[in-house]
């Protein structure tokens, strides 16, 4: 598969997230407002956690669990991008069971030190706010989130930007794989372009956007456009949506101020034993 | 590289989203009161263009490694500062919603990395001075690689501080920089020429987009105002909620919480029951550094303590949460199944 190939194989993966948002499920009719903020709870919440945190974590979970599941949203796509991203993360926390060698537990005759807890607790807070951000996406879509944000005073400049830039991602990255695939069938040798041709390809690609925007300008003007983008999405909180926020912004204080896995463990085997 | 959401502190996540946000609206504001509607639309495709050019993958002479455009000294050229921040921003909120690049929590240090110090610090106190209003080709370039080189110099710098700041990760300061600084001198060589390349050639074929035409003479000292507001605020910022958070043994965090459960931090009744297990069991009780990270040791005992007890009530609890999150799952969809129209597939 050349990168073309790889490219428009994205895009198609990327289109099915939009299709996914457009769907009738409970989590999708939820504000996308209400999302965004108990989305950010979430992630402040998993981000307060100490260091060397794993098992306090893990409750959290239940958050993209349910949005997946409740959500319609296929496992596949989310754990594909999850796995597919440059994890600089994980990378850093490699290097932690090397850093720090400090006994923590004991695993039956395995002791666990410091730097394996850390980087256990690395890749769980990659994984839940990975997949959270996902999801949100998934379940809302960008023109909705964008609706949010603009209700939440962000520069109308910015929205609209963010509105443009996911409106032409398409078409430039095709018109990119286009190039690639171009320069793929003249040089079968050489892969990926050296820098002085990736220069003059991005060129051609640059002027043709210029292009573009030119041609885009005209139509907007033709239809009325005179500096100011209007955003109309009807936005309307239910008494759902307030609850929606509530449940789960207390659910994510309750993980943070118990470690309920140890609480479940303690309760459950200390009945038992 | 992009900052991760799972090395980042709350309190440096903040003082980021701080600094970002008031740069954007500055910008913003910039922007609005310089209206020009043709703008809107080249700002949309110069966003969507640096984010299919980056996937382009050149390959780096002589290395065998390859490289991509990053894009934020080419915006800035282009757009001038306060727009280029705005696309960057729009890019890496997309990166980071659509690509799993970074994360929302780290999308504020992120848009400082990558956006603030490319548009504010490099552009303003690097390339200006350099390129002055009509610059030739040479100079041009010059000032285009330079620019580029500081803009990722300090981005990836801005990366360890915000790191080691957080104390996610225990990599110290010197291996650190050592690992990040060579690698981000090369990436930003090679992201100086492509970006050179391509003002060039643009400056060929399009004269009037191309610097010196416009907003690189008009907006160079308001962005190096910009620029060093931004940086001293961010200092500030991000040294004060260190200096509070180093003022705790387990850091912000620790103290919020400790304040919002009240005095004491340590959970009573998990304890007790513990004990009560620990003394059937014949294992000895103790505070758990698996719970609460480092713990602040005020009776002075050693840390750290390894309490098999502890231990295990965690680790079984973990398996019974990940049981349950996997039933709470699958019955979710299995009632989604259920009540789903027929019509559907």
């Amino acid at each position: 598969m050349t990168r073309a190939d790889g490219i428009t194989a994205a895009l198609s993966h990327l289109g099915r997230f939009d299709e996914l948002a457009g769907a009738n499920t409970p989590i999708a009719r939820v504000d996308p407002r209400a999302k965004l903020v108990t989305t950010a709870a979430f992630l402040v919440t998993v981000a307060s956690f100490g260091r060397l945190e794993v098992s306090a974590l893990l409750p959290l979970g239940a958050y993209p669990l349910v949005l997946l599941a409740l959500g319609d949203v296929p496992l596949g796509p989310i754990v594909w991008r999850m796995a597919l991203v440059s994890p600089f993360a994980v990378l850093v926390g490699a290097f932690e069971p090397f850093l720090d060698r400090q006994p923590l537990g004991s695993l039956g005759p395995i002791v666990v030190t410091a730097g394996w807890a850390s980087f256990a607790s690395i890749l769980l807070r990659f994984a839940l706010s990975v997949s959270a951000a996902l999801l949100l996406v998934a379940t809302t879509g960008l023109d909705a989130a964008a609706a949010a944000l603009a209700w939440f005073k962000v520069p109308k400049v910015l929205v609209v930007q963010l509105l443009f830039l996911y409106r032409y991602l398409f078409v430039l990255s095709e018109e990119v794989a286009r190039s690639l695939r171009a320069h793929a069938l003249r040089s079968p040798n050489h892969p990926s372009p050296r820098i002085r041709v990736a220069g003059s390809m991005l060129g051609q690609v640059l002027l043709r956007t210029l292009e573009r925007a030119q041609r885009i300008h005209v139509a907007m003007a033709c239809r009325g456009f005179a500096g100011q983008v209007r955003l109309r999405r009807p936005l309307r909180a239910r008494l759902s949506d307030i609850a929606f926020v509530a449940c789960w912004c207390t659910y994510f204080a309750l993980c943070r101020v118990s470690n309920l896995p140890r609480l479940l463990g303690t309760a459950v085997f200390g009945v038992a034993g | 590289m992009h900052m991760s959401d799972a090395l980042v502190s709350p309190s440096i996540a903040a003082s980021m989203w701080v600094a970002t946000a008031g740069a954007s609206a500055l910008s913003a504001r910039a922007l609005r009161r310089r209206p020009d509607d043709r703008r809107v639309p080249l700002m949309g495709v110069l966003g969507a263009f640096v984010f299919a050019a980056q996937l382009v993958n050149f390959a780096i002479p002589g290395t065998g490694s390859s490289g991509h455009l990053c894009g934020g000294v080419l915006l800035a050229i282009l757009l001038g500062p306060s727009a280029a921040l705005l696309v960057m921003a729009s890019v890496l909120a997309v990166q980071a919603l659509l690509f799993a690049d970074g994360g929302l929590l780290a999308l504020g240090c992120n848009i400082f990395n990558l956006g603030v110090l490319a548009s504010f610090v490099a552009y303003p106190f690097v390339f200006a001075p350099i390129a002055g209003a009509r610059p030739s080709r040479a100079r041009l370039a010059v000032a285009t690689v330079l620019s580029s080189v500081v803009a990722l110099q300090l981005g990836s710098l801005a990366i360890v501080v915000e790191t080691l700041l957080s104390r996610r990760a225990s990599i110290s300061l010197g291996t650190f920089l050592l690992l990040m600084q060579p690698i981000h001198l090369a990436i930003g060589v090679i992201e100086g020429l492509i970006t050179t390349f391509l003002v060039l050639f643009i400056r060929n074929a399009r004269p009037e987009l191309a610097p010196g035409s416009r907003e690189a003479t008009v907006s160079g000292p308001w962005a190096r105002r910009v620029g060093t507001g931004v940086l001293m605020a961010t200092v500030v910022v991000a040294g004060a909620l260190s200096w509070f958070a180093s003022s705790a043994p387990d850091g912000l965090e620790w103290s919020l919480a400790r304040a919002s459960v009240g005095v004491p931090a340590e959970p009573e009744v998990p304890r007790g029951i513990l004990a009560r297990i620990g003394e059937a069991t014949g294992l000895s009780p103790g505070e758990g550094p698996m719970n609460r990270g480092r713990p602040a040791d005020a009776a002075g005992r050693a840390w750290p303590q390894v309490d098999p007890s502890v231990s295990f009530s965690g680790l079984a609890g973990a398996a019974l949460t990940l049981a349950l999150g996997g039933l709470l799952a699958a019955g979710l969809r299995g009632v989604r199944r259920g009540t789903r129209p027929a019509s559907r597939p």
